[in-house]
């Protein structure tokens, strides 16, 4: 366990706010319970998701950039993104500021015009949920202070898209042995498997949920779900695990949705790795807002006697 | 996974005789149908051009056809008529009419990557998903999709307010779409959620909705983000020779 990442910037972004509630309690409620301490940016804003770049990408990493310019303001030199699409857009903008000069003028025209700081590439790192755990606590930490294992539950690991693809925006990844994989990503098995919980062989870590029309277009939606779902189940899985607000309500609401409109019923669990995390470490659902997430698990929980 | 390709013989190319002898041989007809010449001749040569001035398609003609992305599509698994390899061959051939007869699925492209993660040439075919979506609503080929529909009631609030509040997008969305409110599937969900909620998150969930999040200060930045988006409105629109006053 090093020092690194003891106290960062904390950008929980719109979703956090919303219907991903839970993960923002959790993600708080973990840090606490390991000592962590998350300082939340001030004023931030909406990264844009996947919708304000089809409006204009520049203006897409314009938001990012504001928001990367808050965390160098309060004087940090990383900030934690726990929602995939918040993490991918502060990475894309990083990326693009490094190596386009128009994402620059439009940054410093936007920002200048806004009245802030003109963020350049290079001043703060972004890091994701799973990165702040593992570099701060990692698998040995967490072991020992495990109070209440994961022993028996059947985990399957669900990374989505965002937080590997495309892969140049992450020159971090795929660096060798420790690093993270873009093709078969692995943290938050490790970090689970620390905790004692059996991780499935899920073949779709990575494979896409529908996120960005899971109400435009709810029919493909449900479809992508259905097959998630269906497989982790076919793995034997108890609960999928995730690591972001849309992945997690989308899976949730095409849950219920396939099995009112395709009236296929799967009943594989749906926990964030925050919440199965902070109850290893002995907190208590509640606390990690078990009762927030939109899908029930209450009776797994009792059965593995997580509470 | 397979690259399904298209056919090009389709019914309407099809030709069948009643009675057709030739050289003396009767070769009436289906067992011996005929196809429709297929020579090409409607070109839209600006067609490749115009994508690639948009956000998005910049990077169509580095293109080779390889047909990773097609490949990989998470769209293509379940709908192989969905195939971004063929479009992009369609756009730089100039190919409209072939292209338009996909014209209601390009929208559905759901940005997962996986296109762009596989393409060993930077095309960026997610992207290009984007522009010609947006080049075929712009040209009037097709209406607003539901994902530009959605991408821009959303837009519009992260614009005013620098925030988003997802109740607000859901309902928006669906007032825009013309669709009910209360569909079964969400009633379903909201009522398991209503069931289970402590009262102190319930209402803090139902002041969102009366008092908007919003990001403080955001004023300048609003102002400076709609000058900018009407200037790139316009510039789209020039760059596909359509009248800038038109744009909404």
């Amino acid at each position: 366990m090093s020092g690194k990442y003891k106290k960062v910037a904390y950008y929980p972004g719109c979703a956090l706010e919303g219907t991903g509630h839970a993960y923002n309690r959790s993600t708080k409620e973990l840090g606490k319970a390991l000592g962590l301490e998350l300082a939340e940016l001030k004023n931030w804003n909406c990264c844009g998701a996947m919708e304000v770049k089809n409006v204009d990408p520049k203006l897409q990493t314009y938001l990012s950039a504001r928001n990367l310019s808050i965390a160098e303001d309060m004087g940090f030199e990383t900030v934690m993104a726990p929602c995939n699409g918040c993490y991918h857009n502060l990475k894309k903008a990083e990326y693009d500021l490094e190596h386009d000069q128009a994402s620059r003028e439009v940054n410093a025209r936007l920002s200048e015009k806004a009245g802030h700081n003109t963020y350049a590439a290079g001043k703060v790192e972004t890091i994701h949920a799973l990165d702040w755990i593992k570099e701060a606590i990692g698998e040995e930490g967490l072991k020992v202070r495990v109070k209440n294992s994961l022993k028996g539950l059947k985990v399957a690991n669900y990374y989505g898209c965002m937080y590997t693809r495309p892969r140049h925006i992450f020159p971090e990844k795929d660096q060798g042995p420790g690093s993270e994989s873009t093709s078969k990503p692995h943290f938050m098995d490790d970090l689970l498997a620390a905790a004692g919980a059996e991780n499935v062989d899920y073949p779709l870590k990575t494979a896409c949920c529908g996120g960005a029309h899971t109400l435009s277009d709810s029919d493909t939606s449900t479809k992508l779900v259905l097959n998630l779902l269906t497989t982790a189940e076919a793995c034997g899985a108890d609960v999928i695990a995730t690591e972001c607000p849309t992945c997690h309500t989308g899976l949730e609401m095409h849950q219920v949705r396939a099995e009112k409109v395709l009236g296929r019923k799967t009943s594989v669990k749906i926990l964030y790795f925050t919440q199965l995390l902070g109850m290893a470490l002995g907190l208590s659902p509640r606390k990690v807002g078990v009762h927030e997430n939109m899908s029930d698990s209450s009776d797994l929980i009792r059965a593995k006697r997580l509470a | 996974m397979p690259i399904h390709e298209k056919t090009l013989i389709r019914p309407e190319n099809l030709v069948t005789h009643d009675h057709l002898t030739l050289e003396g041989v009767d070769v009436s007809g289906h067992w011996s149908t005929f196809i429709n010449s297929r020579a090409v001749t409607d070109y839209n040569e600006q067609m490749q051009e115009e994508i690639a001035a948009l956000p998005g398609g910049e990077y169509i003609h580095r293109c080779w056809q390889c047909g990773s992305c097609t490949n990989a599509c998470t769209v293509n698994a379940i709908n192989p008529d969905f195939n971004p390899r063929y479009w992009i061959y369609l756009i730089r051939m100039g190919m409209q009419d072939e292209l338009l007869r996909d014209k209601d699925i390009i929208w559905q492209c759901v940005s997962c990557n996986k296109c762009t993660y596989a393409c060993p040439r930077d095309v960026n075919p997610e992207g290009v998903m984007k522009a010609t979506s947006h080049w075929l609503e712009l040209k009037g080929f097709t209406e607003k999709k539901p994902s530009m529909v959605f991408d821009e009631a959303f837009s519009e609030q992260v614009f005013a307010t620098g925030k988003i509040e997802d109740g607000k997008v859901l309902r928006e969305f669906f007032a825009r779409t013309k669709q009910p409110l209360f569909q079964d599937w969400l009633v379903a969900l909201i009522r398991g959620l209503v069931m289970r909620l402590p009262v102190g998150l319930l209402m803090k969930l139902g002041l969102a909705t009366v008092f908007h999040p919003r990001t403080r200060g955001w004023g300048r930045a609003s102002k400076a983000i709609e000058e900018y988006v009407a200037e790139r409105h316009a510039a789209d629109r020039r760059s596909l020779h359509l009248d800038v006053q038109g744009a909404e």
